[in-house]
């Protein structure tokens, strides 16, 4: 089974990914070039890294968007299997139309990097059962635009359905219902401005993020058996 | 549009006084070349003679500095300075100013800044890893300077930001006297394979050169004139001499030359950025370097705007650029490597194995000079010297007025210079890479060696205060500061990159502070066996002939060799032991109590020990190795009280101190002073060790922050305490 990690020009956390998958989860990462039309054989999950993919001048994720790999990350996705988007990923998913809502600027309008108290809201997902519902967990973020934003009507769907999985405990950026993370309905895809693979090492300050990829692991494996 | 006047005109009309060049160094030209030198010629000499390129007035100076160890593999003279950390990795960093662009344009200057200090370290065949700054602001009471910090602070994280390069530290101060004169330094730290390391030379007739990455334009045209001359209020702002940066594109160049260096070394000659005087300084120097000439074409140079003249093009400091000499007969393979990342590769001409430098531009030779005499035959100047007035005064240490301790004590943690920065910092993303072991707000930043158990410490201190009463003990005592902050944290003190910030050179006084501050810097390098590894000098940073305070910044790597000897400021438990070492003094001059009660800083600097400060260094360093300490804290600015507080905030723990000291004591900067906490199971083996270098003040406590002195008493609640601290930044920059 392979985690393929996707590269867009200007994307910089994939070595990160890279690293916590490999060294401390112990699977195999692959990154795929967003010029690549199809995902690796045996390929089991997707992630889309955060950094800033073509510089991000424009909307964030507005152009990698349109990059070849993005249609097999859809049919991925429409096949249910799982695909998750940290920071820059989100905001492509989000523009990719995978995940509901936008990603806006901060409301501070500057740039902010700092570890961030969340609360897990929905423990059930793919990525999130190995937490407990409520539990916190303290991710880093650094985004300039990761104010989520969703109409009333989509924000009591994403209620209904389950669907915000992270929520800030002191909103950092203007969020909408504070949300920090949110799936699609059909659970699969998860999209988060915070970034669990800058906490997953005791020695950077923390490790709740390995319970993510955890989660992410054991749903996979479990599918696959 | 630039008229390109004939030879004879440029001589009766003067043209070359404007670009900076002497009529003596006019006339060395001439002589060099035998004939008068055309337009573009001219333009070349002027850009490579200029102080920014040839350190022509800073030379002499420089030669002080120790650049030797057991560790060097490169010093002075290529892009950046590498260091050997074992494991077949070294370190390579260095500093680099852009004051003058930021003063003007303070986005775009500092993040070019940045984006010109990363290519140096890539260009090494490391990959940067940490990027730190030293930023000096005028005070925080007008609208125009606010803009400069946040216009600033915006640039250097937008930039570093989007290459996916942490910015894990750095320092900001705010004083009177830059602010006209922003100081903008940046450094970058990379990590290379021994195997990897590159040179700036193009070796061997027939060579190919390539131009990589962006167009050029016309921005930045006389960039390293403009930073060799000062402000004052007649000239306009000189804002086309900013260049423009495109951190995507740099992201894209910097991956593109690292695979390149990694997966074809074998065709790789030479790699060097485009910096300051763009094309020409890094051609001429690369030929130079290697005892080889270079043929241009001009006409195959990627433009981006039209009929831009030879001397345009290759003034220009169009950002993103770097200059390649490849094995000839392998074009093709470095062609696509570039465009498989959308960069582009272009081959400019060819090396020649005569030494003349030779440019063509529409079938026209354009410019034939000797490559040595525009990279190594600039002139040097000793300037005349002079001691200023100030420092031939002997005076008393000033007196802090104090009616109610408490109020001082947070007006003090109030000071921008002291207050949390974390409304600088948080806008940088200090974490990419995820190797940030120690984030900003410490004494040095720390990031692991992934794969080690080593890690690397850094931090860039400056203290231009101290450098205006006494350059030389100034000097000193930036070293030592930096080494202080290196040591603290369990690091061993490897080699320091600097950024000579001063005014004019042709000011004698100017030129004393430089000799003087240059000399301290030197000893305190012998004392900590630290070498100078890299730097630059940004001289003329004057506004209507009024000098900034003289400001080297030393920026300083060290290695931790085991992880086991991180330590960290912060207060660990309740109930351990706080020991100060070293002694305290009534040193207020330079104090930043002197300079919040009398709005600047005057009389003479108190006395400082480079051996007591190298002792009380090895001390703590034995300390360390003993795993004796719990926590380790550099004394520096505001004194022990601000000490005691940040180790407090740090750890989110109180102190409850006594000190048999007069009460503004508190707030003196005497020199070479650690605190540090020590676990009660310790106590015995850290006294034995430290004997009476060490006084025991007291203890860490919970929530109430405590000093007891002679007179009154700082007494308060540690969060009252840290929140006047943590917010005052913010609340000043809105």
């Amino acid at each position: 089974m392979k985690y393929a990690i996707i590269r867009f020009p200007g994307s910089n956390c994939d070595w990160d990914l890279f690293y916590v998958l490999r060294d401390v989860m112990a699977v195999t990462p692959e990154f795929v070039d967003y010029r690549e039309t199809t995902l690796p054989d045996e390929t089991a999950a997707v992630l889309v890294p955060g950094g800033f993919s073509y510089g991000d001048y424009l909307r964030s994720g507005a152009i990698a968007r349109f990059s070849p790999i993005m249609a097999a990350v859809k049919a991925f996705a429409d096949a249910g299997h799982p695909v998750i988007g940290i920071c820059n990923g989100f905001q492509i998913l989000t523009e990719a139309g995978l995940l509901p809502g936008a990603l806006r600027k901060n409301s501070s309008l500057d740039f902010i990097c700092k570890p961030q108290p969340l609360t897990v809201t929905n423990a059930t997902t793919l990525f999130t059962h190995e937490f407990d519902a409520g539990e916190t967990v303290m991710f880093p973020i650094a985004h300039g635009e990761g104010n989520y934003y969703c109409d009333d009507a989509t924000l009591a769907q994403l209620k209904q359905n389950h669907q915000i999985a992270f929520t800030y405990q002191n909103n950092p950026n203007g969020s909408t219902a504070d949300i920090a993370g949110v799936t699609n309905e059909r659970g699969n895809v998860l999209g988060m401005m915070p970034h669990p693979e800058r906490a997953s090492e005791a020695i950077l300050g923390g490790d709740d993020g390995q319970r993510l990829f955890a989660s992410l692991i054991a749903s996979v494996t479990a599918a696959a058996q | 549009m630039m008229t390109e006047l004939s030879p004879a005109e440029i001589k009766a009309q003067g043209l070359y006084l404007q670009w900076g060049l002497s009529e003596d160094e006019f006339q060395q030209v001439e002589k060099i070349l035998g004939r008068l030198p055309n337009f573009t010629e001219t333009g070349l000499f002027a850009a490579m003679w200029s102080e920014h390129c040839a350190y022509k007035n800073s030379k002499p100076l420089l030669k002080q500095f120790k650049t030797t160890s057991d560790r060097i593999l490169q010093g002075p003279g290529e892009g950046a300075g590498v260091l050997d950390i074992g494991d077949g990795q070294a370190v390579v960093f260095k500093a680099e100013s852009h004051n003058h662009p930021t003063a003007v344009e303070p986005y775009q200057g500092a993040a070019t800044g940045v984006g010109g200090i990363v290519r140096d370290i890539f260009s090494m065949g490391a990959r940067p890893v940490a990027m730190l700054d030293s930023l000096h602001f005028g005070e925080l009471d007008d609208a125009a300077t606010k803009y400069l910090v946040d216009q600033t602070i915006a640039g250097i994280g937008d930039y570093g930001n989007c290459m996916g390069i942490p910015t894990v530290g750095g320092e900001t101060t705010f004083d009177a006297i830059f602010k006209n004169n922003t100081i903008m330094n940046a450094m970058c730290v990379g990590i290379l394979n021994v195997d990897d390391q590159q040179k700036g030379a193009a070796a061997g007739d027939g060579n190919s050169i390539y131009y990589v990455g962006a167009k050029t334009g016309r921005d930045g045209i006389q960039g390293a004139i403009f930073a060799s001359a000062e402000f004052s209020d007649e000239q306009e702002s000189q804002r086309s001499a900013v260049q423009v940066g495109d951190p995507f594109a740099e992201k894209q160049l910097m991956e593109a030359c690292l695979e390149l260096i990694h997966d074809h070394a074998d065709i790789l000659v030479g790699i060097q950025d485009m910096g300051a005087a763009g094309l020409v300084s890094s051609s001429a120097e690369m030929g130079a370097k290697a005892g080889y000439g270079m043929q241009l074409d001009l006409d195959l140079v990627p433009q981006r705007e039209s009929g831009m003249i030879p001397y345009e093009l290759m003034l220009s400091e169009s950002q993103e650029r770097m200059l390649l000499c490849v094995k000839k007969g392998h074009e093709q393979e470095v062609e696509a490597l570039f465009a498989k990342y959308e960069s582009e590769a272009v081959k400019i001409g060819h090396v020649t194995a005569e030494t003349q430098y030779q440019l063509f531009h529409k079938g026209q030779q354009v410019a034939d000079v000797p490559v040595h005499a525009l990279v190594d035959e600039a002139p040097v100047y000793t300037q005349p010297s002079r001691q200023p007035e100030r420092l031939k005064q002997v005076t008393e240490q000033f007196e802090p007025e104090i009616e109610n301790m408490n109020d001082t004590f947070i007006e003090l943690l109030e000071q921008p210079t002291i207050a949390s920065k974390h409304a600088i910092y948080e806008r940088y993303d200090s974490q990419v890479q995820t190797n940030t072991v120690v984030a900003p707000g410490a004494d040095s930043a720390v990031i692991r060696l992934r794969g080690t158990n080593k890690g690397l410490a850094m931090t860039t201190d400056a203290n231009p205060r101290y450098m205006y009463l006494d350059p030389y003990k100034g000097g000193q005592i930036a070293l030592s500061e930096a080494a202080r902050n290196i040591v603290a944290s369990g690091a061993q003190p490897l080699g320091i990159t600097d950024c000579l910030n001063f005014g004019s050179p042709e000011d004698p006084e100017v030129y004393y502070e430089l000799q003087q501050a240059t000399k301290g810097m030197a000893e305190a390098c012998d004392t900590f066996g630290t070498p100078v590894i890299s730097g630059n000098v940004s001289l003329y940073n004057e506004f209507n002939k009024q000098p900034i305070y003289p400001t080297p910044m030393v920026g300083m790597v060290g290695l931790i060799e085991s992880m086991d000897r991180l330590t960290t400021i912060d207060f660990k438990h309740t109930g351990d032991l706080i020991y100060v070492i070293g002694t305290t003094k009534d040193d207020f001059n330079g104090s930043e109590i002197q300079k919040m009660q009398n709005e600047t800083v005057s009389g003479q600097l108190f006395d400082f020990d480079l051996q007591v400060e190298k002792q009380h260094q090895d001390l703590v360093s034995d300390l360390i190795d003993q795993h004796l300490v719990a926590s380790a804290h550099d004394l520096a600015e505001g004194g022990l009280a601000v000490g005691l507080a940040e180790s407090s905030f740090a750890g989110d723990l109180g102190v409850a101190v006594t000190v048999d000291l007069p009460q503004s004591w508190l707030f003196a900067e005497t020199q070479s002073r650690f605190i540090v906490s020590v676990t009660p199971d310790n106590q015995a083996a850290f006294e034995a060790l430290a004997g009476d270098q060490a006084q025991l003040i007291g203890t860490v406590d919970d929530d109430r922050f405590a000093i007891h002195t002679n007179g009154q008493s700082i007494d308060m609640s540690l969060a009252d305490a840290k929140h006047s601290w943590k917010e005052a930044l913010a609340w000043q920059l809105n």
